[in-house]
């Protein structure tokens, strides 16, 4: 532990990778709360696919991939959202259609520009040598809205989750906030994406909710659980991935996945005590 | 004036017209039962009067209270029988509609949910999980959220569903109790039969009006024999 504190204060790319990360872990942790209890789990999948697509073809034109890449990812979220409410064709068909579609995309736009390269190596796993100083600071920026945002909105998120028809009988305009999440969900993705990779980066918003849904009986008391969990699971993660020498995106899902598995231990034993 | 007025009220879903030509209107303190098969519209009305649905014609006007003063207990979704959120978390969210712009709950709006969960009852269970809790004991703590949202009218849709028959009783005992206490009620229901002493209207709604009146005029007509025989095997099963 101690050699990776040393290697934190020596290696630029590793802080940058810790803020950014405990960032995103806790806008995820957050959204994925609401997320899971919605059965919008695929929607974080569905848009990291989204985001890979948009990458590859920021990289082909040459643009800024986050500029590029967030208003892109943005719009299959409203897009998501709209299809999946007309009900000809249900939710998780729906992501699994645009995911596939922006994925297949996203690779005959590589092959055609230039074969797979590191780059598109790095997006799919995630790399913690990604960031430079200025995604860094666009990176902790968005979060920082992200979160404002979506404790701003708790109580009006919390309504919509347990029982729309009810918000919207009382005047709450649930559509607005189901595109408010679905926004913020595709803003944290984008975000997270380059250090997690694009087909990790969704476990990063479903397990800390499923996790502490194990144990927890109350919104707030699984709100802060998770929160908590998601960063402390990134920070061991992240340190793990650097002393082992081990890909730190898959790192830190296995974390999760052990805490997963630790809390649905403690949750299945209380309930036989009970 | 009464407080609520339907005027040849139509409602569509997904393009098939289930309601049509409806016009009824209710007072003050009254305890309407609507009451129809399986698929008649029932559902879909109570969505018309709550905004959920635009009309496809005619109008429905509301007098001493906005819309949103409704408070209403819907059907339960899959979703919520395993939602981790405290007894206390789930009523007090339904003072949302009265908070604005704010952010947050007023203190006002924590206290009028701990009197309504007093009310029904449910005050032991305030940190309780929802998701624990028995069929009865959720319904009455969304009957406490509804409480929170309305002063004047209460919408149930088949609230004594999926129930047993003593918990029934005791449900039918308390919307009772809050009717008499000034609220008016209207009340979606397969039940006739454990309705029929409490109601002072009742609507037969076969997408059309198919009956409205006093529930003892009802049990004169053939349709109500047919539903009062009808309601107490369903009862009984």
């Amino acid at each position: 532990m101690l050699a990776f504190l040393n290697a934190l204060t020596s290696y630029t790319f590793l802080s940058r990778a810790l803020i950014v990360g405990v960032l995103v872990a806790l806008c995820a942790a957050l959204l994925g709360v609401s997320l899971v209890l919605k059965r919008y789990s695929m929607i974080g999948d569905g848009l990291s696919h989204v985001g890979f697509g948009a990458l590859a073809v920021a990289l082909a034109l040459g643009v800024t991939l986050m500029a590029f890449a967030i208003p892109v990812v943005v719009l299959a979220a409203f897009l998501l959202l709209r299809i999946s409410e007309n009900n000809k064709i249900k939710g998780d068909a729906a992501i699994a259609l645009i995911a596939s579609s922006a994925l297949a995309i996203g690779v005959i736009v590589t092959s055609l520009s230039g074969g797979m390269n590191a780059d598109i190596n790095s997006y799919l796993f995630g790399s913690i040598l990604a960031m430079s100083e200025g995604d860094v600071y666009l990176s902790v920026g968005l979060s920082v809205v992200v979160l404002v945002l979506y404790l701003l909105f708790y109580h009006r998120l919390f309504a919509v989750t347990f029982d729309e028809t009810f918000a919207r009988a009382t005047g709450t305009r649930a559509g607005l906030y189901n595109m408010l999440l679905a926004i913020l969900t595709a803003v944290t993705v984008v975000v997270g994406m380059r250090m997690m990779g694009a087909l990790l980066i969704s476990s990063l918003v479903i397990f800390p909710a499923l996790t502490s849904m194990r144990v927890c009986r109350s919104y707030r008391g699984v709100m802060v659980c998770s929160a908590v969990l998601s960063v402390v699971c990134f920070v061991v993660g992240l340190a793990a991935s650097y002393l082992v020498g081990t890909p730190t995106g898959a790192t830190v899902v296995v974390v999760n996945l052990v805490s997963f598995l630790l809390f649905a231990a403690v949750g299945r034993l209380r309930k036989l005590v009970n | 004036m009464p407080l609520i007025t339907c005027r040849n009220v139509s409602l569509q879903y997904e393009s098939t017209v289930v309601v049509e030509d409806v016009s009824f209107a209710v007072e003050e303190g009254d305890y309407l039962c609507i009451v129809g098969e399986n698929g008649t519209g029932k559902s879909t009305l109570l969505k018309g009067l709550l905004g959920l649905l635009p009309l496809r014609g005619g109008e429905i006007s509301f007098s001493g209270m906005e819309r949103r003063e409704i408070g209403y207990l819907p059907q339960q979704t899959p979703v919520q029988r395993d939602f981790p959120a405290s007894v206390f978390e789930v009523v007090l969210s339904g003072t949302l509609g009265r908070m604005g712009r704010s952010p947050f709950y007023s203190r006002e709006a924590k206290c009028a949910a701990r009197e309504n969960m007093a009310r029904l009852g449910v005050d032991k269970l305030a940190k309780r999980s929802y998701r624990d809790l028995s069929g009865g004991q959720q319904q009455r703590v969304l009957l406490a959220r509804a409480l929170c949202a309305t002063k004047k009218l209460l919408i149930l849709d088949e609230p004594v569903a999926g129930l047993d028959p003593l918990v029934t009783s005791e449900l039918y005992a308390l919307i009772r109790k809050l009717n008499r206490e000034g609220l008016t009620v209207l009340m979606v229901t397969h039940d006739l039969s454990g309705v029929l002493k409490d109601a002072n209207k009742l609507l037969h709604l076969d997408k059309t009006v198919r009956f409205f009146g006093t529930p003892a005029a009802y049990l004169d007509t053939r349709a109500g024999q047919r539903m009062a025989g009808g309601g107490s095997n369903a009862g009984v099963s």
